[in-house]
């Protein structure tokens, strides 16, 4: 049956536009830094990559990554749960608190961390005394990391478990089933895609987040600089190529993730197609 | 409704979970946003209120809300537009470079914005792929505050695709089939059948995008020419105040973009509660 | 429901392998960070990596030969204030190499440099120096030669924003010097001529950095002001052909200061290698690689090799001018005060 939209025009003229318009606005930009990155070749682009410092950023960038989204990932279902499931007094509001790293300026992020655990904060100065140094070392990037990418899984949960509603849930607990065995059988099988979404919107700011972390990681060379504040250096420093060089590995990593989203969602639906 | 059958109605007691969901939440959010954020409050108590004012009122300050709350407006209703269009072509066509399209919408989270800034920079400037084509014909985009609008809607386009695009493969597939085969027009059958499951995320979408773009600096400074009262944005002001070792002063700017975010953020959240209530009959 | 098994399977074998991944790796960077040999961290602005991977190694050999101990060098480079802010709140640098005096005194009020740290070297602590210059386009269309050039209507200019940029107010003050001295004093002709200064201003970037991209990249103004030894760079960075270099008759001293920052190093035990670093950087090896990265040096030998390279131009100082540092600060850059009244409309 014919759908809303499916007349070939109408088709046509949408997908023309959002192309055009993409490739304008988001594509172009894109193909820039690659053009930047390999302006000089490709052998002084990788002697950009291969550089020590350059190897030990990317390294320090994944890891805070796959630190995050574990962290954030429990955090999300948990919230998205509790707000869309059960009605109780202050929902709204924690549903609001969530976004708080929305409404916070990722610069004044890094600094309310700071002013905590820094040496002069309160926390920081207890710290400090015990001779553990959480600002300046990767704990301090990984926590303003957690910060700044919180929100992307519950907030992509929430609209979606919204709109189903759960009647499913009830049905499943109702029939029997125990609480892990309706998430892992029932819920999660709805918000697949919503999560894995979260996770990759968490991925990608986790990775690229610069100014929260240019505040706590101190940007010593070797030891606490994420891609994005190598970047910086090297664009400080006249080095442009190298600076598009980083560049293009973070948009690469961006791709990356979203080519290993669309392979699970290929073999998914393989798999649904031969049973 | 009484109190108490407003608590045993709907859902709230046949679900498991309460408990461990209300525990991780309550501890995950006091510990990692709230108690951050009293930093911030306590550089503020370092100000007479008197001293308060003064600081978030003064002329150039004014002038950089001005141009930011403008600028993202703009951003954010042209996301809407834009972002709703993308969001429908994704879930619902196929066509080739689709999976390219789909990855290209979560680039502007993957650039750190710095990189964007400057890249923006580099094509809407008078010498740019981009700018040399549009400034003869009289647009001028880099240094003004459409150069700030353009970088907003950059930074924050994927809020409004990824929000709405989940909800719209949600959709099964009878709802618009019923409605075109009471032979509503296509446009009929879009604002009557489709608009109303998407106005939640849409919104979401579009204040969320509005309100990171309040806050948004590094892909900013580079395309907006910083000129007082002209294109200096909030987030500079911030920034200023922290140059210079003032630190109770840049709190107190933040503290104003931080209250006007919430309360929008707060008014997005009662408002998408009170529609869904309405859209699934009193249950929420 | 195979969809939703295979699904399953697939995010917890990833799920496993993150939670590995994660432990495994955050086991290598934290054992990384223990170092075997000492290990001196030099905070600095930001433009200054190139000059200390240069000077860095010629120091661990140079302490190796006269100590014989292997010892490793780590450099901290972002803009001058933020480094403080830094230090300030617990980064353990031994040493501080800054381009503004400012930042320095900011340590120093906070008890974490010594209160006499100008003292410390010769020079005002400060063993290399600059002064603001000019880069115009090809054969000098404008024909700016001095700050009185830069007032005329159809001139352009782009430095960095005074409130965010120390580089941006040491051109604003050395702006403000030659009207002082030209003017006689008469503040409310030096208040005009700075007027028509900051109007003349096509953009106002955050650091030297972006103001040389908007020069350069976009093609943005007719004059490019910055530290003679930035603009000296960007020349030979860019092509000595397109654009020229104009040190003009007067202008300010901008001096680079060094300090060692004496509680982190005394708690790293680096007390005697932060000292000596910071000496180093007197000595002629150092003075003559300083030159090569168009700095102003002291050591007469390197001095005379380089004579050419360094235009004589009156040089005065911002205590001479505007009594303090801090009275500079105080009276011009402060909110409300001289720069944002001169920038009110």
């Amino acid at each position: 049956m014919r759908r809303i939209g499916d007349a070939p025009l109408v088709r046509r003229l949408l997908i023309g536009a959002a192309l055009l318009l993409s490739a304008l606005f988001l594509l172009l930009p894109l193909v820039a830094i690659f053009a930047q990155a390999f302006s000089q070749g490709v052998m002084v682009f990788w002697e950009n990559v291969s550089n020590a410092f350059t190897l030990h950023a990317i390294g320090l960038t994944l890891v805070i990554a796959l630190m995050t989204i574990p962290i954030c990932l429990v955090f999300g279902v948990a919230l998205a749960w509790l707000v869309t499931r059960f009605s109780f007094p202050g929902r709204r509001i924690l549903q609001t608190l969530i976004d708080i790293p929305f409404a916070v300026s990722p610069v004044v992020a890094g600094l309310i961390y700071l002013l905590l655990y820094g040496r002069n904060g309160w926390i920081g100065g207890w710290l400090d005394s015990h001779d553990i140094q959480l600002m300046f070392a990767w704990p301090g990037i990984l926590m303003v990391t957690i910060f700044v990418t919180c929100p992307f899984v519950a907030r992509e949960l929430i609209p979606l478990m919204q709109a189903q509603g759960s009647r499913e849930e009830e049905a499943a607990v109702t029939l029997g089933a125990s609480g892990w065995t309706t998430f892992w059988r029932v819920t999660l099988p709805n918000i697949r895609w919503a999560l894995l979404y979260g996770i990759i919107l968490t991925n990608a700011r986790a990775v690229g987040e610069f100014g929260a972390v240019s505040v706590v990681s101190g940007a010593i060379r070797g030891q606490t600089n994420t891609l994005p504040l190598h970047l910086e250096q090297l664009y400080q420093d006249y080095n442009a190529v190298g600076a598009f060089a980083s560049a293009a590995l973070l948009a690469l990593i961006a791709l990356l993730t979203l080519a290993a989203k669309a392979g699970l969602e290929w073999r998914a639906s393989r798999r649904e197609a031969y049973t | 409704m009484s109190q108490l059958a407003f608590w045993r109605s709907g859902s709230t007691r046949v679900l498991p979970g309460f408990g461990l969901s209300m525990g991780i939440s309550v501890l995950f959010i006091s510990l990692v946003l709230l108690l951050p954020i009293t930093g911030l409050f306590g550089q503020l108590s370092e100000l007479s209120l008197a001293e308060y004012f003064a600081i978030i009122t003064e002329g150039r300050v004014v002038a950089s809300y001005m141009v930011t709350i403008g600028a993202a407006a703009v951003a954010a209703l042209v996301n809407a537009v834009f972002g709703l269009l993308l969001a429908w072509v994704l879930v619902r066509y196929e066509f080739p470079g689709k999976r390219l399209l789909d990855a290209l919408m979560d680039l502007p989270f993957a650039l750190p914005t710095a990189v964007a800034g400057i890249t923006l920079a580099t094509l809407y400037a008078g010498n740019g792929w981009v700018g040399n084509i549009i400034e003869p014909m009289g647009l001028q985009v880099a240094y003004t505050w459409v150069g700030i609008a353009l970088a907003m809607a950059f930074t924050s386009i994927p809020f409004v695709v990824r929000t709405v695009q989940p909800v719209l493969e949600d959709l099964p597939a009878e709802v618009d089939e019923a409605a075109m085969s009471l032979g509503a027009t296509d446009g009929v059958a879009f604002r009557r059948v489709i608009m109303p499951h998407l106005w939640p995320a849409l919104v979401t979408g579009t204040g969320l995008a509005f309100v990171r773009s309040l806050g948004e600096f590094g892909a900013i400074i580079f395309i907006a020419g910083n000129m007082p009262y002209e294109t200096e944005i909030t987030a500079l002001m911030i920034f200023v105040k922290l140059q210079e070792y003032d630190y109770a002063g840049a709190s107190a700017i933040a503290s104003v973009v931080l209250f006007v975010s919430l309360a929008l953020l707060l008014a997005i959240n009662i408002w998408q509660g009170r529609f869904v209530r309405r859209l699934h009959g009193g249950k929420g | 429901m195979t969809l939703s098994s295979a699904f399953r399977t697939g995010l917890r074998r990833s799920l496993l392998a993150v939670a590995v991944g994660t432990v495994v790796s955050g086991m290598t960077f934290s054992s990384a960070a223990v170092a075997q040999e000492r290990e001196l961290l030099n905070s600095s602005y930001d433009i200054a990596r190139e000059l200390f991977a240069a000077i860095n190694p010629e120091f661990q050999a140079w302490w190796e030969e006269e100590h014989g101990e292997e010892i490793a060098i780590s450099q901290s480079h972002g803009g001058s204030s933020a480094q403080a802010r830094a230090i300030m709140q617990g980064l353990r640098a031994d040493v501080v190499t800054f381009n503004q005096v400012t930042d320095v005194q900011a340590l120093a009020d906070a008890g974490l440099v010594a209160e006499d740290w100008q003292d410390a070297f010769e020079n005002n602590a400060s063993p290399y120096y600059s002064t603001t210059a000019f880069l115009v386009r090809k054969g000098n269309p404008k024909g700016i030669e001095s700050w009185d050039d830069l007032v005329k209507e159809d001139v352009q200019m782009v430095f960095p924003n005074p409130k965010t940029s120390g580089n941006g107010r040491y051109t604003y003050l050395a702006a403000w010097g030659f009207a002082e001295n030209e003017f006689d004093g008469d503040e409310e002709k030096i208040q005009d001529f700075m007027r028509t200064f900051l109007r003349n201003v096509a953009v106002f970037d955050t650091g030297g950095r972006g103001a040389t991209t908007s020069f350069i990249e976009r093609g943005i103004g007719d004059v490019l002001i910055s530290f003679e030894s930035e603009v000296n760079n960007i020349r030979s960075e860019y092509g000595s052909d397109d654009y020229e270099v104009i040190v003009p008759p007067v202008s300010i001293l901008a001096e680079f200061p060094v300090a060692v920052v004496g509680e982190n190093a005394e708690r790293n035990g680096n007390s005697d290698l932060a000292q000596s670093y910071l000496e180093y950087l007197y000595s002629e090896d150092a003075q003559r690689q300083l030159a090569g990265f168009n700095y102003r040096v002291h050591n007469d030998t390197v001095v005379e090799e380089f004579a050419d390279q360094f235009p004589d131009t009156e040089l005065f100082e911002v205590e001479t001018v505007f009594g303090s540092w801090e009275e500079a600060m105080e009276n011009h850059f402060e909110g409300g005060a001289l720069l944002d009244q001169l920038q009110r409309r």
